[in-house]
């Protein structure tokens, strides 16, 4: 029931991302043929973090007290290698977080966890490790604020963030 | 500021009339509820108008410490038959105990030719005896709070007979801003959270967590975001510098200092261990480090015994996060939590024979207590969000913070830090400017 409740939200958080980026742009976004332009006019730039959120997906979801990664999270790390392997220029930070229930230190370290899991796949995917970094922000840091469920499931997660 | 603070018990020259060495008269102190023992405290008289403000600031001072102990209670000053300064004649003790006075403090204050001379009697009214007489020579009057608190602790300690825990500051994390974007700085107060005792130890640029003292008092650890690298560090309260400690790559996290103050034992999760978090200690004058545990699960929250002989801490080898005891180097480790739910944050008491530690269990933090061997585990308080129980130096009290539910608009989410007798009587907020959490206590100082 709540891992339903849990897709449900996060599909809709991705439709809302691409809703918005369509009402600004009037059309679908091709990142292959966007243009380079980095004025805020709304284009999106191609190999910009914007880019991975919207075409690619920037963040995988983990279970509670888990870091290890579901199919959909290795899915989504697939995408995210191969959108690397396409822009060779981009250095990113993977991040790990968690949700509030455990202690801050506990947090800490399965935040390390989580975001080493999703730096290592995509090092088995084939990306060099000098493109890429990773930092636990443990329970600091949530995406969503709320003490429930569907607060805690969107933190619990590893978000790719383009650095360069 | 600080350094006058870590100079005080240096300078204040505590002069002990001669007096017949009475053993302490015993408050029982025993497990359950204590009813508060009523104190007398005359005004403290003052020379002019200058050392009469300072009466009154001490008085305050004193008096709230005593009450906040949740062992004495103050009786109100208007029941007082007697007004006279006490310091230089014998009470008519008749007159206090038709008060119900069990114990009576009096002082006064003069000028002296370099600085500030306290004089203080405590006398046990049912009794009719003196049982403390001493003088107090202050240089600077900006060290008056801290004579409030000596002055307590002295009363405190010759009443109950334990150490006293007042003239002693907090380390804590300040906390501001939306729940998503927290701005936290290292901030020290005294024990009362008295914000003239205030002040801020970093500039919230980088956000710092968990801070712990050192056993030596002039030492903080604690974990920092320095250019988003999360780091072990160690701040000197005597020059304010920031220094790292845990400089390899890969995060270092949960220090605490070893009992001499010449170690740091700490989480490291090494790249080359798949970020496994695993416990070291680290040799402050050396810069070496040993590695105390290595199993795939992770082990953090590490806290050392009084006598430095053991650790306590944190694991999830056998699944679910739960308190291990081993010994320094590492070997012997065996589990001591014993009750279902998620255990965290054990703390070793300063006086040894037992651990605080949080659980969380039913949808709810507990923060509660265990002997070493987990036996006889007791909840002391429990909420939505309880974290960070420290020990009161003398480990009769602990402090922790408890943060409130949160909500989608972004509201809620308040947290502050609490005190409490682990008899789990006497709760109490300890005040801060901004929210609070992480709070660390220091020695005695």
């Amino acid at each position: 029931m709540l891992k339903k409740l849990f897709m449900l939200i996060v599909a809709g958080f991705f439709l809302a991302s691409c809703a918005a980026t369509k009402t600004e742009q009037g059309g679908d976004v091709d990142a292959a043929s966007a243009s380079t332009s980095s004025s805020s006019g709304g284009e999106i730039t191609a190999g910009t973090q914007e880019d991975l959120i919207v075409n690619v997906g920037d963040r995988v979801f983990f279970e509670f007290d888990s870091s290890e990664l579901t199919v959909d999270a290795q899915a989504t790390l697939d995408a995210q290698a191969a959108w690397l392997m396409q822009y060779p220029d981009t250095n990113i930070t993977v991040e790990g977080h968690a949700d509030e229930r455990g202690t801050r230190e506990y947090n800490l370290a399965l935040g390390d966890k989580r975001a080493f899991s999703v730096y290592s796949y995509l090092a088995q995917a084939g990306i060099d490790t000098n493109r890429m970094e990773y930092v636990s922000w443990g329970k600091e840091r949530p995406e969503v604020i709320g003490s429930d469920e569907t607060a805690y499931s969107q933190n619990r997660r590893g978000v790719t963030i383009v650095s360069n | 500021m600080v350094r006058n603070i870590l100079m005080i018990k240096k300078i204040l020259i505590i002069l002990f009339f001669s007096l017949n060495a009475n053993a302490a008269l015993e408050v029982t102190i025993a497990q359950g509820k204590v009813e508060p023992t009523p104190i007398a405290i005359t005004q403290i008289f003052g020379a002019d108008s200058d050392t009469a403000r300072y009466g009154n600031t001490l008085r305050q001072i004193i008096s709230n410490n005593l009450t906040n102990s949740g062992l004495f209670y103050t009786v109100n000053e208007d029941l007082y038959i007697q007004s006279d300064n006490l310091v230089e004649k014998v009470p008519r003790f008749e007159d206090w105990k038709l008060i119900k006075a069990q114990f009576l403090l009096s002082a006064d204050v003069g000028k002296i030719d370099k600085g500030i001379r306290l004089r203080m009697r405590l006398y046990d009214v049912f009794n009719a005896k003196e049982i403390e007489k001493l003088q107090l020579t202050i240089p600077d009057e900006n060290l008056i709070r801290r004579v409030g608190h000596t002055v307590s602790d002295i009363v405190y300690e010759r009443i109950t007979g334990e150490t006293g825990f007042f003239d002693t500051r907090i380390v804590y994390v300040s906390e501001i801003g939306p729940l998503d974007q927290r701005v936290k700085r290292l901030a020290i107060m005294d024990q009362d959270g008295h914000i003239d005792s205030h002040q801020f130890l970093t500039d919230g640029k980088n956000m710092v967590l968990t801070p712990r003292f050192a056993p030596n008092k002039q030492l903080i650890t604690y974990m920092e975001y320095k250019n988003n690298l999360p780091r072990v560090y160690i701040y000197n309260l005597k020059t304010g510098e920031r220094e790292i400690v845990g400089d390899f790559p890969g995060m270092t996290f949960a220090p605490r200092f070893s009992p001499d103050s010449q170690s740091v034992v700490m989480s490291f999760s090494d790249p080359n261990n798949a970020a496994n978090s695993e416990i070291y200690l680290m040799d402050l004058n050396t810069r070496s480090r040993l590695q105390l545990t290595d199993d795939s699960g992770i082990d953090t929250s590490p806290s050392f015994s009084p006598d430095g002989e053991k650790i306590v801490f944190n694991s999830d080898r056998g699944g679910s996060p739960q308190l291990f005891i081993m010994d320094k180097k590492g070997n012997n480790i065996k589990r001591i939590s014993k009750g279902r739910g998620v255990y965290g944050n054990p703390v070793w008491s300063p006086r040894g024979d037992l651990i605080a530690f949080t659980k969380l269990t039913q949808g709810n933090f507990h923060i509660g207590v265990m002997d070493i061997n987990g036996n006889n585990e007791r909840v002391i308080v429990r909420d939505f969000a309880l974290e960070s129980p420290a020990w009161s130096p003398n480990g009769r009290y602990l402090i922790f913070h408890r943060q409130k539910r949160s909500n989608l608009d972004g509201t809620g989410g308040e947290v502050t830090i609490h005190f409490i007798d682990i008899t789990g009587y006497n709760e109490r907020v300890i005040p801060t400017p901004r929210d609070g959490s992480d709070p660390a206590w220091s020695p005695l100082l």
